[in-house]
């Protein structure tokens, strides 16, 4: 199988909310530097289900990373080469940033286009800087092929078929789908695997293509900033009006009593 | 384009019933139809769709269309895509909204691609500019919000559960419902439903509880959801819940998560325990009219986002704030 796994490089979604400053005149949010960027942890288990298909064969079968975005950090977008993943290739300009999912989805297209014959596409279900989970079913809208979203499981069967569950609002579908189509992974999929030692010094051996527009056949305006078709009329972060009214007594077990008085004085209970 | 018109609601039903989304997204785009001055129509797509027709003109749908079919039981993007295709191009909406559902979040990508434009996703709230949606929708994890636009049409976009407001249901409305016959294409069908498995908790579901209690990886393992967590919700006639870790840890079910990929949830009262309050999992419960905190983390983001708060060990506090509450309600 030649599997095919798309990545971004984002801001670490973990750190605490006040690391996050509005850079307004960009249109995005930033955090300082020693907060270090990471893989979108979805795609992250976008990797995993791609690794445990792997793992049944791992001659037979072979993962390939795209990142796409500029200035990428190399220990960040080889994470999934620690993984163990095959290829890493990197989308990466200055024409790139600053994309929308459609625009960021039609590159990803070209390249995959450029990449030659795939079996499977893994996404994350959704990034977490813009969180809007289209470039996954957008991807497979523009490649012409089917796709399941938000998947829990994967497992292969014959002729091309993919069995999936879907998770839904109090369970999960089971679908079986005709390959090449495209899965976007959510985290009931379960935790993505660490680095080994071992991936990580066989992941720093290995070189990231790197590609330019023109080497996907697109030209400059076509992706990116230059091509979005959502428009941002504003980015902003809310101000907290809360103020808590933190209960305090001489014991914990009296304050847990103050506290329940006071949600009865609000008449909440 | 001059050609499009009106609002397209894509509504969802179950066992013959509107699911509550659709009174939702249709409140929130009889508001828009009004400003516009133009129609508002619904479709919904299922089978043995019985009488929501007329529900949803009861909900504020100027015309429903009621694609009903066996083959359309069990939602796969590649059969909803021959219905919406049709309906887009017999109907020309200048917005199309969806819910922001298992459904809604698989299909409005794919045919907003399809049609070259693209959704905006996840909408805390619907406007009318300038002739024009805008929309406005957390981001950042909901470390931010944006207002988005687009000049393309049709202008898609998909609502957050608990965000539209449903009119107050008028079954004296005027609005005509009919059916909408779409030939399903088997050679473009490349999925099929083998079964549906459901995994529901017993007792209210969290996005209906009056009160729901939380919580976290504070609480360290799978024992006290079922223990003292589930007692205290049981006293305020509530529901358990959970933020992600004790989900991805494998000690709560899935279905009870509450954050921005979970179930979003607005009761009248949400005490979180042992929760340090991401703002990932904030966006699951901002709309909570009280939120209570109980956290031995005094910087815990939580207490910036809660109205009451005591800071101490959930093991020595929750049993005497139970206690309490049980003599108080009794």
């Amino acid at each position: 199988m030649n599997m095919i796994v798309c990545c971004k490089q984002v801001l670490d979604p973990e750190a605490a909310p006040a690391t996050f400053k509005l850079d307004a005149a960009n249109n995005r949010m930033v955090q300082p530097p020693e907060v270090k960027p990471v893989v979108n942890p979805y795609d992250e288990q976008a990797v995993e289900a791609a690794l445990r298909i792997k793992d049944k064969d791992k001659a037979a079968h072979k993962v390939t990373i795209i990142s796409l975005g500029n200035n990428l950090v190399r220990d960040v977008v080889k994470k999934p080469l620690s993984m163990g993943a095959d290829e890493l290739i990197l989308l990466e300009d200055a024409a790139f940033e600053g994309g929308d999912s459609f625009s960021v989805a039609s590159a990803l297209a070209a390249a995959i286009k450029k990449v030659g014959a795939f079996d499977l596409i893994f996404c994350g279900r959704q990034e977490s800087e813009w969180d809007d989970g289209q470039v996954g079913s957008g991807l497979a809208e523009l490649l012409g092929i089917p796709s399941v979203t938000v998947a829990k499981k994967v497992e292969v069967l014959d002729g091309g078929k993919v069995k999936v569950e879907r998770v839904i609002a109090d369970g999960f579908q089971v679908l079986e789908v005709q390959g090449p189509a495209l899965i976007t992974v959510s985290n009931e999929l379960g935790e993505a695997r660490y680095a080994t030692l071992k991936g990580i010094m066989a992941a720093s051996k290995k070189q990231p293509v790197v590609w330019k527009p023109a080497d996907i056949g697109v030209d400059a305006g076509k992706v990116g900033a230059a091509a979005r078709k959502a428009k941002i009329v504003k980015l902003f972060q809310p101000v907290k009006e809360g103020k808590c009214d933190i209960v305090s007594a001489d014991s914990p077990a009296e304050a847990a009593a103050l506290l329940a008085n006071k949600l009865r004085e609000a008449k909440v209970i | 384009m001059a050609d499009n018109k009106g609002i397209l609601v894509v509504g969802e039903a179950a066992e013959g019933k509107l699911l509550p989304i659709t009174a939702e997204i249709l409140g929130a785009g009889r508001k828009l139809a009004d400003e516009l001055k133009e129609p508002l129509c619904c479709i919904i797509i299922g089978a043995g769709l019985g009488d929501t027709g007329k529900a949803a003109v009861a909900a504020g749908a100027d015309k429903v269309f009621l694609a009903d079919d066996a083959q359309l039981k069990d939602y796969e993007n590649s059969t909803y895509m021959q219905v919406m295709e049709k309906a887009v191009a017999e109907l020309a909406p200048k917005i199309i909204i969806m819910g922001q559902t298992a459904n809604g979040r698989d299909l409005a990508p794919r045919l907003a691609f399809k049609l070259g434009v693209s959704a905006v996703m996840d909408c805390l709230e619907l406007a009318i500019d300038g002739g024009k949606l805008q929309c406005t929708r957390p981001v950042y994890g909901g470390n931010a919000k944006a207002i988005f636009t687009s000049d393309d049409f049709p202008q898609l976009a998909t609502l957050r559960v608990k965000a539209g407001t449903p009119l107050a249901p008028d079954a004296g409305r005027a609005g005509e419902v009919a059916a909408f016959a779409v030939a399903l294409d088997a050679s473009k069908i490349k999925a099929k439903v083998l079964e549906t498995v459901k995994e529901e908790v017993a007792g209210v579901k969290i996005e209906d509880a009056a009160a729901v209690v939380g919580g976290g990886r504070g609480l360290g393992g799978p024992e006290p959801f079922t223990k003292e967590l589930a007692e205290l919700a049981k006293i305020l006639k509530g529901a358990v819940g959970a933020s992600r870790p004790p989900c991805d840890n494998k000690w709560v079910p899935d279905s009870i998560q509450i954050g921005l990929t979970g179930k979003i949830i607005a009761p009248e009262l949400y005490i979180a325990i042992g929760i340090s309050g991401s703002s990932q999992h904030m966006s699951g419960c901002s709309g909570a009219k009280c939120i209570v905190a109980i956290n031995k983390d005094p910087e815990a983001n939580i207490f910036k986002e809660a109205r009451f708060g005591v800071v101490g060990d959930w093991k020595v506090v929750l049993p005497a704030f139970t206690a309490k509450v049980k003599e108080l309600v009794s």
